[in-house]
């Protein structure tokens, strides 16, 4: 029998309609103005979301829900003016281990919820916010594992009694002089056993040992400071307060930053790329001294010459006593006695002791407080690209010390702004190695907004010029085209919301162009139709010819446009990626709905019938 | 079927081939003129592929042009350029990527000067940054993805017909694409990332179109004994002239819907789709065929590729 199909197939299509729209409705609604509560290091509990309700209901603001969830709380509000007098409430209300973040929580029913219907995620260029790529500098980090390297030689030498003449390191790695062959064996037996990492080369006739790091560690470096770096970086972004950020590696050298419907961006870019940090050293010789190495270039040999603000000069000895990476805690504050800003730090065990052991010895001599910032920046001259790097290093303190202290104390000498910046990276950590911003999209709210209307719009446009189209071309199955066509609208929006893949506004260019695209299929399959009838064939042999005969061809075509679309997949970036998604989505699913899907309904209709004449 | 092929011929027949030789002449004249002017004339690059700053803001009523580029070139951004973007409230200001540019605050102090130039707030709607390395790259990873898209495409057409078809199908697709750019050459329209996913759909849809020909192509040179490899190629051209018509015509309704009213962002897309949709439809009509010609294809090519798959009978 001709042009019948089976009732599972006609089940099946109904079923997989069924579901696209299920997942597919999410969408209609809207999304929820709301603040979400997090801890840094708990989840929260049932006492939590009281005191977060508590804390909004009496600003006198209307909530519409309050729920906890994967340990946090997310409390949805009525509009977005409520929304920031919520976050600046509970800001002030709770302690700084919570972190509190300005959301737009979907306004899915619970029924969809709970089948797991959620709307599309949508891309920056949409909802609004920021898209940072970052760089790790590298070659900053391995030359830092070297410097530490580095010192750490000289102590072993020292521990072990191997006297040397000199370490030294630059770009060929480090070089250890010696003055006389014996040292130099000990030191050559005895050094590759405690740095594993590097590889040792003796010179005889210079009397040096050159050491290098080995392939294998400088990888493992790469990577522990890209990872390192992914870690500050993400606590860095809580700190900000942005809700559902997305932070991840790119590539070896690289780290992505999304920071959707962040206001500041200047802030965040701050913050983000800083790599201040802090160094403690002991203050060397008197004013006098410094006076004169400023002046006469003398600096004597344990010490190195710095300056304060003011630019007058200090100078430090050569020993760090703590570093910013032993401050486990910070937060920025007032002086007690002058009323300045001021960072009150904590430091881990062993910054801890160092510093007590320092303090005790040294009561009542000059401790600095040197504040060093990283920066680097690419530049592009004619066809050459050259890095530029600066390191600022200041003395932003220097105090006698009154007493011996260890875990706790305060740092002045900072801008109110300074003093909040610095401790928020001080909590976060530093980078293990500094970033360069290297590319940044911001999309305003505004833009983002107007991007969503005009792409819808542009969809609903170019839809309904083709449903117009075909009807008028095609007749009756113009109609059952347009049927397809309309699932097909809704089956694409049902796989992008259930892959929670990107939508971008070039992924709503794909959909448009799928929606043209998608009628090829039964254009060709109606085209055939009629060249069978004009050759004289009865309508139902028409009917079925025509969709056989189509069938490779449509194969063919659509195979060589997903090619297109999966090398745009694979190959591209950002929008560009966002545009393959829906193209290769689109052409997979306009493929069934147009061959099985407009089958179904003209055998439904035609099928096992005697027919004269096609609406076609 | 050779006679329900024969019959269609006496319906609709228009002689494509023996105006091949035009068509050539036509196509040889576009990718000259093209080719030429993209070595000439150069494409307008975008800060994707060139690096640079871009700031958008909105305006509450229409800018005054002379007064925002005065305002820039006192708070020293004179190489700034500025120019209105999809309405006269809007505009767009470009910034090279300069030495003493502190990234993280030009948003701002860009925005800072705009808003000396209205009584009225102004709106940021859109920075964006590219650094010189990432530019570099953008524009190589593109070149690969046309190449590999190609090669892939390439490699497909071979199996699925045989080599000279495959070869008609590339050459229009280098057709379609260098006419493509050209003309965003010519009118030094911006190129940006976005127009090159666009350049990379027209591939996409230009070989889908002499897909459908060749494949109508091969079907007539089976199907019909005695007659000339032009009538053969003219047939297959008129059966599909309705479907490639037809689809062209969805298609330009669509991007004309994506043109029109998809906001600024999305123009140079649309643009690029538009052009190479028209293009792309000629070229399916005669770049592919013709290169059959010139390459003498005879029945036997396509005797010899392995038969047709049975098609189920329900899709």
């Amino acid at each position: 029998m001709l042009n019948q199909y089976p009732l599972w197939k006609y089940i099946s299509l109904v079923v997989v309609l069924i579901m696209a729209s299920i997942f597919a409705l999410p969408n209609l609604y809207g999304e929820d103005p709301a603040v979400q509560v997090s801890h840094r290091t708990k989840s929260l509990t049932d006492d939590d979301k009281l005191l977060i309700e508590q804390t909004i209901k009496a600003k006198e603001l209307s909530l519409k829900s309050i729920e906890l969830e994967q340990g946090l709380v997310l409390a949805r509000l009525v509009d977005t003016k409520d929304q920031l007098i919520a976050a600046d409430a509970l800001k002030e209300a709770l302690d700084k281990q919570y972190l509190v973040a300005l959301n737009l929580a979907p306004a899915t029913p619970d029924w969809l919820r709970t089948l797991g219907a959620v709307p599309m995620y949508l891309g920056l260029d949409l909802r609004g916010g920021v898209h940072f790529l970052m760089e790790v500098d590298m070659v900053a980090a391995i030359k830092r594992l070297e410097e530490s390297l580095l010192s750490d030689i000289r102590s072993t030498l020292r521990d072990e009694k191997i006297r040397y003449r000199g370490v030294r390191r630059d770009d060929e790695g480090l070089h250890i002089s010696f003055r006389d062959l014996g040292h130099m064996e000990q030191a050559a037996e005895k050094l590759p056993r405690v740095f594993r990492e590097l590889e040792f080369d003796e010179n005889q006739d210079t009397l040096t040992l050159h050491a290098k790091l080995s392939e294998v560690s400088i990888r493992n470096e790469k990577k522990s400071a890209l990872q390192q770096n992914v870690i500050t970086l993400r606590n860095r972004v809580n700190e900000l307060g942005v809700a559902e950020p997305v932070i991840q590696q790119q590539g070896d050298s690289r780290i992505v930053v999304q920071l959707p419907g962040i206001q500041d961006t200047a802030g965040a870019k701050k913050i983000l790329g800083a790599t201040a940090t802090l160094e403690f050293r002991m203050t060397e010789g008197t004013r006098a001294d410094w006076l004169d190495a400023e002046q006469n270039g003398r600096t004597p040999l344990n010490s190195i010459l710095y300056h304060e603000r003011d630019g007058s000069p200090v100078l430090l000895n050569r020993r760090v006593i703590v570093t910013g990476d032993q401050i486990i805690d910070a937060a920025s504050t007032f002086d007690s006695q002058k009323g300045t800003p001021a960072v009150s730090v904590r430091l881990n065990g062993k910054g801890a002791s160092k510093m007590g052991e320092t303090t005790r010895e040294h009561i009542g001599k000059p401790m600095a407080v040197v504040f060093i910032e990283n920066k680097i920046e690419t530049k592009k001259v004619g066809d050459i690209i050259t890095k530029h790097r600066t390191t600022t290093k200041e003395v932003i303190n220097v105090a006698t010390i009154q007493g011996q202290f260890s875990a706790r104390f305060q740092i002045t000498g900072l801008e109110s702004q300074e003093a909040r910046d610095l401790a928020l990276l001080l909590r976060a950590g530093s980078l293990r190695a500094p970033v360069e911003i290297i590319e940044e999209r911001t999309v305003g709210p505004s833009l983002g907004r107007d991007n969503i209307e005009k792409g819808f719009f542009s969809v609903m446009v170019g839809f309904v010029l083709v449903l117009v189209f075909m009807t008028v071309y095609y007749k009756g199955f113009g109609l059952i085209a347009n049927v397809a066509l309309t699932a097909n609208l809704v089956i694409i929006i049902a796989v992008l919301s259930l892959l929670q893949a990107t939508l971008t506004l070039p992924g709503i260019a794909g959909i448009v162009l799928t929606v043209g695209m998608a009628v090829d299929a039964n254009v060709l399959i109606f085209e055939r139709i009629k060249e069978e009838i004009k050759n004289g064939n009865s309508p139902q042999a028409s009917i079925h010819s025509g969709y056989e005969k189509a069938f490779s061809t449509i194969t063919d075509a659509n195979v060589t446009t997903l090619l297109a679309a999966i090398v745009l997949f694979t190959l591209g970036t950002g929008p560009v990626k966002g545009f393959a998604i829906t193209l290769c989505i689109g052409i997979i699913t306009s493929m069934i709905t147009a061959i099985v899907g407009t089958r179904a309904i003209v055998n439904l209709l035609y099928g096992n019938r005697e027919i004269k004449k096609l609406s076609i | 079927m050779s006679q329900t092929a024969v019959e269609s011929k006496q319906k609709t027949m228009i002689n494509f081939m023996n105006k091949r030789k035009l068509a050539m002449v036509f196509s040889l004249i576009l990718m000259i003129v093209s080719i030429g002017s993209i070595f000439t004339k150069g494409l307008n690059f975008g800060i994707d592929f060139t690096g640079g700053y871009l700031i958008e803001a909105g305006y509450q009523y229409d800018v005054d042009l002379d007064r925002v580029r005065s305002a820039l070139a006192e708070a020293k951004f004179k190489d700034a350029q500025v120019q209105n973007f999809g309405s006269s409230k809007d505009i767009i200001v470009r910034i090279a990527p300069r030495a003493d540019i502190n990234k993280a605050t030009i948003g701002d102090s860009i925005l800072n000067v705009l808003k000396t130039t209205s009584d009225k707030p102004v709106e940021m709607r859109r920075v964006e940054f590219v650094g010189p390395q990432v530019g570099d790259e953008l524009r190589d990873d593109g070149g690969i993805a046309l190449l590999v898209a190609l090669g892939g495409i390439l490699i497909y057409i071979s199996m699925r017909f045989q080599l000279k078809s495959a070869v008609g199908a590339i050459l229009a697709l280098v057709h379609d694409v260098v006419i493509t750019v050209g003309v965003f050459s010519l009118l030094q329209l911006e190129f940006d990332l976005t127009v090159l996913a666009s350049l990379l759909a027209v591939i996409g849809y230009s070989l889908n179109d002499t897909v459908v020909v060749l494949d109508r192509i091969r079907e007539t040179f089976r199907s019909i004994r005695k007659t000339t490899a032009e009538d053969i190629l003219n047939i297959s051209i008129n059966q599909t002239l309705a479907r490639t018509l037809v689809t062209s015509l969805t298609t330009l309704l669509v991007l004309f819907a994506l043109f029109f009213f998809g906001g600024e962002i999305i123009h140079g897309f649309a643009t690029a789709l538009i052009v190479g949709v028209i293009i792309g439809t000629y070229s399916s009509i005669y770049i592919a065929s013709s290169t059959l010609m010139l390459m003498n294809i005879h029945k036997q090519d396509f005797l010899v590729v392995a038969k047709e798959e049975v098609v189920d009978d329900a899709p």
